[in-house]
């Protein structure tokens, strides 16, 4: 589904940030992005759709090359690529409806944009998506209005507006509180998993990215330096991501969360059981 | 396994210092400090001594000033003919220039910032706009009168060079401060450059945007009765002539007549900003 050779990214002043990166996903997983700061996590996400301009390697997504497409046809791969911000970044002054339905963006002609006329499916499908991030009622709400969370489902509903085949989600939860971190990882991965979408999910949170990701992958100054099941994690594998550091407590968390969530997942490419909760409000 | 044990002993070396000031921004020694002030007073005493402030003409020019003053009361509103039409000269002058300005200024301060144009675009608009906030109004003032002759053209032609360069700057700086994060976002949708105007920049920069043609309004009413001294029509023109002709108690009620314009476009750029939030 997404195949990335040798990517590489280096910034004018000569900053290496992508150092010949290689990674392919080959089924609907989520797979967390671990690594220190500036170990070229949100390079790699922004590579992908070309927010970023890679400065070699390939990037395909769906057998399509993205690395070399014009203008336009980038704009139309865009268009099937979700992308969720640790800022959120909505469009504060405007509603939560025209931020969900900014996800059509890329599908409906200008005047319609223009007059916030959309397709009615387009509408229908925004309310759903409203109803499923727990927002139901709120459309007409600014986006300033709303708290961190609930930003962050107004972002996850468009990126998912998009009907995308792939999402990119750049620490979705670095800015919320510990319980609506995972309240978000846990919908974005209920979503990611419905819908049959692979998701790249840059995240800090280790416990986080072992508790929810289907696979881990680590990035350390720009190279690919592990790749496996959230379990393979141990205290050396984050000795060599981070440096050195006692894990103790981070793994000891892990290990109590992962007894009481699911069964340890033996296979790194198994889906999860999903989750019986519903979505916290 | 080991946590870096060196901060805690940079931490017990330091813990004796019980003052601390600020480290100094432009002087860098106390002898600095005093040369500035010692050049600043040497200069004011040179400049006053050169300046040749000539008292006894000062002093003579008092009464002059007083009798210009009681020729001035009381106002005459005799010919209020003439001042109503110079009146409202000015305010049509002003609002023309002030809506023609606010469109032509949307282009311009898209091209005049850095995070949306390209660079040699950014450049040749930027350039544009300092060349033409170089100059006074009322020097623009003149330059159109030698081309368009006499009367309101000039003066709204003036206005609305004056208005463009003025939003379109400000424009530009509000495009530059967006949060380019929302930018972002809706790029990653798939957007076009259209669409992303439409959906992250406008959002962002209306409201503000919105100010800045009301106060640029609030300003042209009070520029439109200056651009007239020199001959671009308006109540400015008016003006001039009764001061020519010694007309002082014409001139106290154009003046005064100045003032409640003024007064009057003031109070409505503050109401209609006040309904903006």
């Amino acid at each position: 589904m997404l195949e990335i050779t040798d990517l590489v990214k280096e910034y004018p002043g000569g900053l290496r940030a992508l150092r010949g990166v290689t990674l392919n996903v080959t089924e609907p997983q989520v797979v967390a992005v671990i690594g220190s700061s500036g170990a070229g996590k949100s390079t790699l996400i922004r590579c992908i759709n070309r927010l970023v301009e890679p400065t070699s390697g390939s990037v395909k997504l769906g057998g399509q090359e993205l690395t070399t497409l014009n203008r336009s046809d980038l704009r139309k791969a865009r268009s099937h690529i979700g992308m969720i911000f640790q800022e959120y970044n909505l469009v504060e002054r405007l509603t939560v409806m025209e931020n969900v339905l900014s996800g059509r963006l890329g599908s409906v002609s200008l005047w319609r944009a223009f007059r916030r006329n959309y397709p009615p499916e387009d509408v229908a499908n925004a309310f759903e998506l409203l109803d499923r991030v727990g927002l139901t009622g709120r459309q007409d709400d600014r986006a300033d209005a709303l708290s961190g969370g609930q930003r962050q489902r107004v972002g996850i509903a468009r990126a998912l507006m998009q009907k995308p085949n792939l999402l990119l989600v750049d620490e979705p939860t670095a800015s919320l509180d510990p319980k609506t971190s995972r309240q978000i990882m846990r919908l974005i991965c209920e979503l990611a998993h419905e819908s049959g979408t692979p998701a790249l999910v840059n995240i800090h949170d280790v416990a986080l990215a072992q508790a929810s990701a289907d696979r881990v992958i680590a990035l350390n100054d720009g190279n690919l330096i592990f790749d496996g099941a959230p379990g393979d994690l141990t205290p050396e594998v984050l000795n060599d991501i981070y440096g050195e550091e006692d894990w103790s407590a981070t793994i000891r968390k892990d290990d109590d969360d992962a007894e009481n969530a699911e069964p340890e997942a033996p296979a790194k490419q198994a889906k999860p059981p999903s989750r019986n909760g519903t979505v916290g409000k | 396994m080991t946590p870096p044990a060196a901060s805690d002993a940079t931490r017990g070396a330091a813990s004796a210092r019980t003052t601390w000031s600020r480290p100094p921004i432009f002087f860098t020694t106390p002898a600095a400090r005093y040369a500035f002030w010692f050049l600043i007073a040497a200069y004011l005493f040179w400049s006053s001594s050169t300046l040749n402030i000539d008292w006894v003409r000062t002093a003579q020019g008092l009464p002059r000033a007083g009798d210009m003053l009681a020729r001035m009361v009381p106002p005459d509103f005799s010919r209020s003919g003439l001042l109503i039409r110079g009146v409202v000269e000015s305010v049509q002058m002003a609002f023309a220039a002030s809506f023609i300005g606010m469109i032509l200024a949307i282009p311009l301060g898209l091209a005049a910032a850095s995070n949306l144009a390209p660079r040699p675009v950014y450049l040749a608009a930027r350039s544009l706009i300092v060349l033409s906030r170089t100059f006074h109004e009322v020097f623009i003032a003149i330059f159109f009168v030698k081309i368009v002759g006499f009367g309101p053209l000039a003066g709204l032609l003036t206005l609305i060079v004056a208005s463009v360069s003025f939003i379109s700057k400000m424009i530009a700086e509000d495009i530059e401060n967006m949060n380019m994060g929302q930018i972002e976002a809706i790029r990653a949708t798939g957007a076009s450059f259209p669409k992303l105007l439409l959906y992250a920049v406008q959002p962002q920069v209306l409201p503000r945007y919105l100010g800045v043609c009301i106060y640029r309004l609030d300003a042209n009413i009070r520029h439109s009765t200056v651009v007239g001294i020199v001959g671009a029509g308006g109540i400015g023109a008016t003006l001039s002539a009764s001061f020519k002709r010694y007309d002082y108690d014409f001139s106290l009620a154009i003046l005064l007549t100045i003032i409640a314009l003024v007064f009057i476009g003031e109070i409505f750029s503050t109401w209609l900003r006040s309904r903006l939030r």
